[in-house]
């Protein structure tokens, strides 16, 4: 291929915070305010960028870049399909509304370099989320976790730091796992190259099917650290919860990388055409899914404080996700997509508006007790309220429907009967915690004496852009649902893309591909 | 030869994990520098084993080596020598902040509990971010 056929705008959601992060630290490391319009304007631009890809990939067929112009499967691709364009554009949604908050509500002061970590991580979200080879996923992985270590420890203290070395060496263990998977990968089919390794996988003699199978499974548990399911699960609610409320935020995409990883993976990879090995993943995920949305909403009910709520409450909902990823029918793709776009922003909202109380509480934080009210109680019970609904999966708000879009297409499968139990009671589950956090934090709080004067209820100039930023996410949702035609019809396109992974191939590998097979 | 690789990236597997599990940071930290070295020769080993032959072309020679195990190498050995680097810093600031070298933490202790104070404004941020810059 030459380069004239080379479409330079799929790099740039990942080169654009590549330049920018170090042009933050080096240009501009003593200006905050620089830093701040820059990164704002950046993650703008990122959005515009995400946009226009996500046009693109609706309209044609998938979309290669060969990076330094070497054919694959030698050199690295980039590939844009529908898949990747929409996860792209998620992220950069969510960036906006997290960017604006940290920079509003003054996080990004409490330490150095928030911004320039903070685009560092883009591009190593945008980057997982891009590529078409394992190795270059785990090094796009490596970069987005660098730079959210740096992000976790923002404001430093004790708790965070500790909190913070347990993180690190759970994602080092997870590397180093990451790496045997694909040491055994490369072993066994000589490639590395995901759609190349879609074409090798299926010819694997049989006496090489055990080895395969073993990378196979080895690269789900990896995937399974990232989306914190059971039992690999014990490390987000410490981690999260010492995270600062915009980097928590942030982190709701950071559990979808895992579950991106694993509806490409186990799509194109390990998929139909997959000879022996083909839908590996599924037997294993479907019961890991169902534990972790039982644990996960189980600890909404019993957390001792709301942030680690929320944390239970993302765990219970990358169950849901991953019981409808687990089904691998088109269908219920298009759920698992809904509900991934959804549970990212019901996840951010929350975390933000937590951090919103948090400030407001003083002594008292996010433990669930009644304490004296503060500044804006209303205010922030109505934005709980919603995000609160959103998570649980209650109309009028997209979790509803997204539920609806996972029951619905669990009908085909024989375990049926376990998945709507499950989803149905876990939901009840969720609404009792939420309802029991709210009533403590803002009901019973109402009736503890306060000391001095009454706390105002007027929303000061300064503290209205975080709570636009709040608004924001739940305006996704709000989106999410008001718009569910075209974009379920979007996602049913993607579906039918991830099913028929033929397309992606000969894009990637070229017309030719398939010729002497 | 086989057998001794094999036996090494085992030996060094188990005992990484062993030190692992001892749940204080200095032998996780060894153990998870094992783990990084087991893993890179697992790497090399997965282009089958070779010897004295190059991984590049030339004229003289009778056979290749996979040159592409070798660059995954390389590139491990960076990020795990960086992630080593990160989690030793970070494992002493923890020490030295909490005074103790236990990987877990207490339950339901948390950064959010204390008390953070709302909103600076953008003039004083910035003043307080220069004097940070200035040391």
């Amino acid at each position: 291929m030459s380069d004239l056929t080379l479409n330079h705008w799929i790099l740039m959601p990942i080169m654009l915070p590549a330049l920018l992060a170090p042009i933050i630290v080096l240009a501009m490391r003593h200006d905050l305010v620089l830093q701040r319009i820059f990164s704002i304007a950046g993650t703008v631009a990122l959005f515009a960028i995400a946009l226009g890809l996500t046009v693109q990939a609706a309209n044609g067929p998938p979309q290669v870049y060969e990076l330094g112009n070497w054919d694959a499967p030698f050199g690295i691709v980039v590939v844009l399909d529908r898949l990747s364009a929409l996860m792209v554009l998620l992220a950069s949604i969510l960036a906006i509304g997290v960017v604006i908050y940290a920079a509003s509500s003054g996080w990004d002061s409490r330490g150095k370099h928030f911004h320039a970590l903070f685009q560092f991580q883009l591009m190593g979200i945008m980057g997982a989320f891009l590529t078409g080879d394992v190795f270059n996923l785990f090094v796009f992985f490596e970069v987005l976790l660098i730079a959210s270590y740096g992000l976790m420890l923002h404001g430093g203290g004790a708790a965070r730091t500790r909190a913070g070395v347990q993180y690190v060496a759970i994602n080092l263990l997870g590397s180093t796992l990451f790496l045997f998977a694909v040491g055994t990968l490369y072993g066994v089919t000589g490639t590395l190259n995901m759609a190349d390794l879609a074409l090798k996988v299926a010819e694997v003699p049989p006496e090489d099917q055990a080895l395969l199978q073993t990378a196979g499974v080895l690269l789900l548990i990896v995937f399974a650290v990232k989306a914190a399911m059971v039992p690999i699960h014990f490390w987000l609610p410490g981690a999260y919860a010492n995270a600062p409320g915009p980097v928590a935020a942030l982190f709701a995409i950071m559990t979808k990388v895992g579950a991106y990883s694993i509806l490409r993976v186990y799509t194109l990879i390990f998929g139909a055409a997959a000879g022996d090995a083909a839908w590996l993943a599924a037997d294993w995920l479907m019961p890991a899914a169902l534990v972790t949305l039982i644990v996960g909403m189980v600890g909404v009910l019993g957390a001792s404080g709301l942030i680690r709520q929320i944390c239970f409450a993302v765990i219970g909902s990358m169950g849901t996700l991953m019981i409808a990823i687990a089904l691998f029918t088109p269908e219920a793709t298009v759920a698992a997509l809904y509900y991934l776009i959804h549970s990212t922003f019901a996840a951010a909202a929350l975390f933000l508006i937590a951090d919103q109380i948090v400030a407001r509480r003083g002594q008292h934080g996010d433990r669930l007790h009644a304490a004296p009210r503060f500044p804006q109680t209303g205010l922030m019970a109505v934005l709980f309220f919603l995000g609160a609904i959103g998570m649980a999966g209650m109309p009028p708000l997209s979790g509803f429907l997204g539920k609806l879009l996972v029951l619905d297409a669990a009908k085909v499968s024989p375990a049926m009967g376990l998945i709507w139990t499950v989803i149905l009671a876990t939901s009840l589950l969720c609404i009792v915690g939420f309802a029991r956090a709210g009533s403590t934090v803002f009901w019973k709080s109402a009736q503890v004496e306060t000391h001095g004067d009454a706390p105002v209820s007027a929303l000061t100039p300064r503290d209205s852009v975080p709570v636009g930023a709040v608004a924001f996410m739940l305006a996704g949702m709000v989106a999410l649902s008001a718009f569910a035609g075209p974009i379920t019809g979007y996602l049913e396109g993607t579906a039918a893309q991830l099913y028929n992974p033929l397309e992606y191939i000969l894009a990637v590998l070229g017309p030719d591909a398939l010729a002497g097979r | 030869m086989e057998l001794l690789v094999a036996s090494a990236v085992g030996a060094m597997t188990a005992a990484g994990l062993y030190l692992v599990l001892r749940a204080r940071t200095f032998p996780v930290i060894v153990g998870v520098a094992m783990l990084s070295y087991a893993v890179n020769v697992f790497l090399f080993a997965s282009g089958r084993l070779a010897i004295d032959l190059p991984p590049v072309i030339s004229d003289t020679a009778t056979g290749y080596s996979d040159p592409l195990p070798q660059a995954l190498v390389l590139t491990a050995i960076v990020i795990s020598f960086g992630m080593t680097a990160v989690i030793v810093v970070l494992a002493l600031r923890a020490y030295l902040e909490s005074g103790t070298d236990a990987i877990d933490t207490p339950a339901g202790e948390s950064e959010s509990g204390q008390p953070p104070s709302i909103a600076p404004t953008a003039a004083s941020a910035r003043k307080s971010d220069q004097t940070e810059g200035g040391q």
